[in-house]
């Protein structure tokens, strides 16, 4: 272990790095479902062949959505941070970087919910509305629970993402590993840091990964 | 009572316009099981998808129980929808959840207590024949468990009629059986009014009452089902109830002609009398026995030799012993399969 790995570990930069990442991964998804998943819902119900077409609705949230998505994370993550200093009162930092995530994360998590619930069975939405059940109970009891376990892979997905993106906004001002490979690794020469920081980051992903399915698996019914 | 009143539906695309349903009229009362036969594009599903305005038609009256759907307000229908239930082809049970809780789900919808909506849900599982599968999931249980837990849940509302699309056609011959007698059971039992659509004469054959024929886009005869079958008028009925006699353009010989009995007249004797009493030799194409509402009908498809005073012999021994029939049109339908025939 060289010197300067050693010294990041005894002051403990390396653990906060660790769990920095992991936080501002998990509250950051989580932050974007809250926005991004009735979103996703609202344009699969709003779209042509949804329980509720609304087609200027639709066309405007589609088109909003394929903007930010096109633009690079990393310049959107820019454009966006004078609305982080809205919201938290400051561009620097974790609180910032989570709200800038967030806003980045919305569009992508949108069409990830969208995708999933796009999925469930017509047929299965035709017979709730026979029986009389409203819009708003289909989305409640029928899209939602039915496309429970595809929408748990896609915040799996989500959330490797978003922990990517969390890595780069470590280059304006953000925590976390992708930070400490930045700083004490790239700009100072230092491969071994930078290695070390790709290491843990890829353990990270796989527990992700590997508890994240093992929970879709074992919601999804259809595989009983 | 469902009245249909001059229903159509067109669908409109940029370019054209399609009729899926063409000024569609038709009476269903309550008690009886109707079915709606036609080829698949013939608009049956667009039409049995109007009587719970699933589509709305674009042109026409749907009046349940003296309310005309048309002019209901959203929530007006939605509460209706309730008293009429339907199943599918392709059963569409919620697949995340157990079967005692798709049941349930209509009842939820409807606001009924958890504890009420279960103890109901168990009941029809008892009726339908699934009690020990309360907490299986739909993927764990056959076709026919399928629809009969579909069945189940669409009755779970106490409707007054259902409509059944196409729901023995994904399912074998034994368990389409047995679903038919769920259905007549469920008519019988809890004096539901049925709905049937459906391609195979045998489901109309065997429990319907009355029936309706359905070619693209229109409604060509209606009445009870012994009435249609002994005498199909249209050529889509003729088509649907002969089924199996398929079109051979190569079968030569005499003119085919079509008897129709009911269980009351023994036919063995019949035809032996047709054979001494003309003394001409009759060639039997195609015979069978079907059950119409508790009643045997037989029919047969005999030729008749190729010499016609052979031939007007017998029909004239047929008409003067009143004896019904129907003489088949030689040539692209209703041509006996002579391969058929010999077997």
């Amino acid at each position: 272990m060289s010197e300067m790995l050693q010294k990041l570990w005894d002051n403990g930069i390396l653990q906060l790095g660790i769990w920095e990442t992991v936080y501002m991964t998990f509250i950051s998804t989580f932050f974007a479902y809250l926005f991004g998943l009735p979103l996703g819902v609202l344009i699969c119900v709003t779209s042509k062949d949804g329980i509720r077409p609304v087609t200027w609705l639709n066309r405007i949230l589609d088109v909003l959505v394929n903007i930010f998505r096109s633009i690079p994370f990393i310049i959107l993550m820019v454009a966006v941070l004078p609305a982080a200093k809205l919201i938290v009162g400051t561009s620097l930092g974790n609180k910032a970087m989570i709200v800038t995530l967030v806003l980045a994360a919305i569009p992508y998590v949108a069409r990830m919910v969208e995708s999933s619930v796009k999925e469930v069975d017509k047929g299965v939405i035709e017979a709730a509305q026979s029986m009389g059940a409203s819009e708003l109970d289909i989305i409640r009891k029928v899209l939602i629970p039915e496309a429970k376990p595809a929408l748990i892979v896609g915040a799996v997905i989500s959330l490797v993402t978003i922990l990517g993106y969390s890595a780069m906004a470590g280059t304006i001002g953000g925590g976390g590993l992708g930070m400490i490979a930045i700083t004490y690794g790239y700009q100072r020469f230092n491969s071994e840091i930078v290695w070390i920081c790709v290491a843990l980051t890829i353990i990270i992903v796989q527990l992700i990964q590997e508890f994240g399915m093992r929970i879709a698996g074992k919601t999804d019914k259809r595989t009983a | 009572m469902i009245e249909l009143k001059n229903i159509s539906k067109i669908y409109k695309t940029k370019k054209s316009e399609f009729a899926a349903l063409n000024n569609v009229s038709l009476t269903i009362n309550d008690g009886e099981i109707f079915g709606i036969i036609g080829l698949s594009g013939a608009g049956k599903s667009t039409l049995v998808r109007c009587i719970n305005f699933l589509e709305k038609p674009t042109g026409g009256h749907v009046i349940i129980d003296g309310s005309e759907l048309g002019k209901l307000k959203k929530k007006e229908l939605l509460k209706l929808r309730r008293n009429i239930g339907m199943i599918f082809q392709g059963f569409n049970l919620l697949e995340q959840r157990t079967v005692l809780k798709n049941i349930c789900f209509p009842l939820e919808i409807a606001g009924v207590p958890k504890a009420d909506a279960e103890k109901r849900a168990r009941e029809l599982l008892q009726l339908v024949g699934l009690s020990d599968k309360e907490k299986a999931y739909p993927s764990q249980l056959s076709g026919g468990q399928k629809q009969r837990v579909a069945i189940a849940r669409a009755l779970a509302p106490e409707p007054k009629y259902l409509l059944c699309d196409e729901a023995t056609s994904a399912l074998d011959p034994d368990t389409t059986r047995s679903i038919l007698e769920l259905m007549r059971d469920i008519n019988k039992k809890l004096d539901v009014t049925i709905v049937v659509i459906t391609h195979e004469m045998k489901v109309i054959d065997s429990i319907c009452d009355r029936v309706a024929v359905m070619d693209s886009s229109v409604v060509t005869e209606v009445g009870d089902v012994a009435e249609v079958f002994a005498e199909p008028k249209s050529d889509i009925a003729k088509k649907l109830i002969l089924p199996e006699l398929k079109t051979v353009e190569s079968i030569t010989g005499g003119e085919r002609i079509r008897l129709i009995y009911n269980g009351e007249s023994s036919f063995s004797p019949l035809l032996s009398n047709i054979v001494l009493a003309s003394g001409v030799p009759l060639n039997i194409l195609y015979a069978q026995t079907k059950d119409i509402e508790g009643r045997a009908y037989g029919e047969m498809i005999l030729q008749l030799p190729e010499d016609s005073r052979s031939a007007s012999r017998v029909r004239n021994y047929l008409k003067a012993n009143n004896i019904a029939y129907t003489v088949l049109e030689g040539g692209a339908e209703n041509v006996g399969d002579a391969s058929k025939a010999v077997g």
